[in-house]
């Protein structure tokens, strides 16, 4: 029963689903880990994406432009970001409600667009894979690893880019002192508003861009409520990486592997009830959680609005 | 507070006494019809084949002047749907249809509170009559007719002899309709190897196309499936030339190039037999079926897709075959 799953063909097609699966998560994911870094929680992931994938989708069809697509999945994300900031940081609202708020905005609002302008479930001709030359030479894994479409790639690409960013820049270091110690930092000299502004904004770019991944990437395709949820895996998926991009990855990646081998193991005809296939994700990301030591803690101000003494 | 309270009571009669005379006002008026569907009417499946159904009944019955119908899509929270069906309940419609097998648990809450309305829910064929609710219809379709008929064409047609099926949850037509399709396949190629997948979820279209990539990999030339998600994965079969069948609505349009054919759901006629029933005072606690016979269900042949014409006449005798009862597909 094992046998079958271990075969070369399987094991790589749970490789290439797994990898393809884990784009939008990581986009969402490691955008919500800087704003929750600086001590903003955003749930309104979920709808930040559903509106960033529909006007990809809309964007692209009209223009036959993929990149236009893809920049206006970042400007409406960052929008409703910098919206998502106002509310939580200048005007101190209680970030999980709002959030989720903005998450039925972002169902809503992107359900009334496709109502209006398209009117019912239509195709666009979306990112193609992409070989990288030589790499996609390489017998067995180049197929999977470096023939896949741009969106794909730029999300691993992502994974690098941000830890270095949190780690090794004043920026990033600006952004732990401000969820950590807001009050130290702003005697410090630091803006904690306007670090927490680019943080919450960016996770929104970043979110659109998750939608994005999908509407114009992955599935080119737009239909109401595409996300499905999707985006408050994200949000679970920072915790489960301990507030680290490489933390996200890990995450991102066994969530999604699994996921793909359970698709697997239904197709091979395992006597595993389809129920408990589809729990499989489910059930060994909560169980990673609880056996794998944490010794990670939130950051100290996550969730507190900031008010300056005095 | 207490003033609030007062009010508030104040409006639950008002609102409850607009519901009792509301009921009565079927004869004579423009009939109101009200439903209530988990996702959206343009979902190329599910809801998609209510709404065409009602539009259909609308003009059957003469337009808007005499048949006003609304609809709230999108329900897929089910407390959120009870709230919906409550408040058509309350304007007094005179029928309000719970358009998904989730509804039922609310819908026997709310049925009893309402005897003037008459309430439909499907798919399914409780009416609570059971329970002495006198006042829901039960609908469902025989999906495994088409399934059926779908599965011989996918039996004949395959090449590698490997079929792959994405389906949501294992339960409710979406069941029947795999389980027919798969003794469809079986019982015109033996040895063709059929895979299913339950993805566990009507909307998950991100998974519903990795399923389908998973069927490509395992060697599938030709796939099914059924519910809102597979909009995923017919995108996949588009990109990998893999012929696909679909079901509840037609799918022609997201891939003219590989749909084969579809299996379309009409509830027009189950409706209009339900307003004949409630002119005449039975408000419920009758079951109703759309089937290959009484045209309910019907296979649409995409006419971009050359399909060869000894398969198309393989799937018309297997119609013929079902209405007869020459081939009982039990559900």
């Amino acid at each position: 029963m094992i046998g079958e799953l271990l075969t070369a063909q399987v094991l790589l097609g749970i490789l290439a689903s797994g990898i393809r699966l884990a784009t939008p998560y990581l986009y969402a994911a490691l955008g919500e880990t800087f704003g929750q870094r600086s001590g903003v929680l955003n749930l309104g992931v979920e709808g930040q994406m559903l509106v960033g994938a529909f006007a990809a989708f809309y964007v692209a069809r009209q223009t036959g432009s993929l990149w236009l697509g893809v920049a206006a999945a970042l400007f409406v994300g960052a929008l409703m970001g910098l919206i998502m900031a106002f509310v939580s940081i200048t005007l101190h609202a209680q970030q999980g409600i709002s959030g989720i708020g903005f998450y039925l905005f972002g169902l809503g609002l992107s359900d009334l667009l496709f109502q209006t302008l398209l009117g019912t479930v239509q195709t666009v001709s979306g990112f193609r894979p992409l070989a990288i030359p030589l790499l996609s030479r390489i017998p067995v894994l180049g197929e999977v690893f470096f023939n896949q479409n741009l969106l794909v790639y730029g999300a691993y690409l992502l994974v690098p880019v941000a830890a270095f960013v949190m780690d090794k820049t004043t920026f990033g270091l600006k952004i732990r002192a401000v969820g950590e110690n807001p009050e130290a930092a702003d005697s410090l000299g630091v803006n904690v508003s306007l670090v927490r502004y680019i943080t919450v904004t960016l996770g929104g770019a970043l979110s659109g861009l998750a939608g994005a991944s999908l509407s114009i990437a992955l599935l080119n395709v737009f239909q109401q409520n595409l996300t499905s949820g999707l985006g408050f895996i994200a949000v679970a998926l920072v915790y489960f990486g301990g507030w680290r991009p490489w933390g996200v990855l890990a995450g991102a990646l066994l969530f999604s592997m699994v996921n793909a081998l359970q698709l697997w193991v239904q197709v091979l005809g395992l006597p595993i009830p389809s129920e408990f296939a589809v729990m499989m994700p489910y059930v060994l990301t909560i169980l990673a959680l609880v056996v794998a030591v944490q010794r990670v803690r939130p950051p100290t101000a996550l969730t507190k609005p900031f008010v300056r003494e005095g | 507070m207490r003033k609030l309270a007062k009010w508030f009571s104040v409006l639950v009669m008002a609102s409850m006494l607009m519901s009792a005379c509301g009921g009565g006002g079927a004869s004579g008026e423009k009939f109101r019809i009200a439903v209530v569907t988990p996702s959206a009417k343009n979902d190329l499946a599910f809801s998609q084949s209510i709404y065409e159904s009602l539009l259909k009944v609308q003009e059957a019955q003469g337009g808007p002047e005499k048949l006003e119908f609304v609809i709230s899509e999108g329900m897929f929270v089910v407390d959120d749907a009870g709230a919906a069906i409550r408040d058509y309940a309350s304007q007094g419609y005179d029928l309000v249809i719970a358009h998904g097998s989730q509804y039922g648990s609310v819908l026997q809450e709310i049925a009893p509170d309402f005897p003037e309305t008459s309430f439909a829910w499907g798919t399914t064929v409780d009416t609570f009559v059971d329970k002495g609710i006198t006042n829901v219809f039960a609908y469902e379709a025989r999906s495994e007719q088409g399934g059926y008929v779908n599965g011989v064409m996918a039996g004949a047609l395959t090449k590698s002899n490997v079929i792959g099926v994405v389906g949501p949850i294992e339960t409710g037509d979406a069941k029947l309709y795999v389980d027919g399709f798969v003794a469809g396949v079986k019982a015109q190629n033996p040895n063709a190897q059929v895979n299913v997948n339950w993805i566990g979820s009507f909307s998950d279209v991100a998974l519903a196309s990795e399923a389908a990539q998973t069927h490509v990999k395992a060697g599938a030339d030709v796939m099914a499936g059924t519910a809102q998600m597979v909009v995923g994965a017919i995108g996949v079969a588009k990109e990998n030339n893999v012929l696909w069948f679909g079901t509840q609505a037609s799918q022609t349009s997201l891939a003219p190039e590989v749909v084969v054919a579809n299996q379309i759901y009409d509830w027009s006629g189950v409706i209009l037999e339900m307003i004949d029933l409630i002119g005449k005072g039975t408000l419920g606690g009758q079951s109703f079926a759309i089937t290959l016979e009484n045209k309910g269900l019907y296979i649409e042949f995409n006419p971009a897709y050359s399909l060869p014409p000894e398969v198309k006449q393989l799937a018309e005798a297997t119609i013929n075959a079902i209405v007869t009862g020459a081939i009982n597909v039990a559900p």
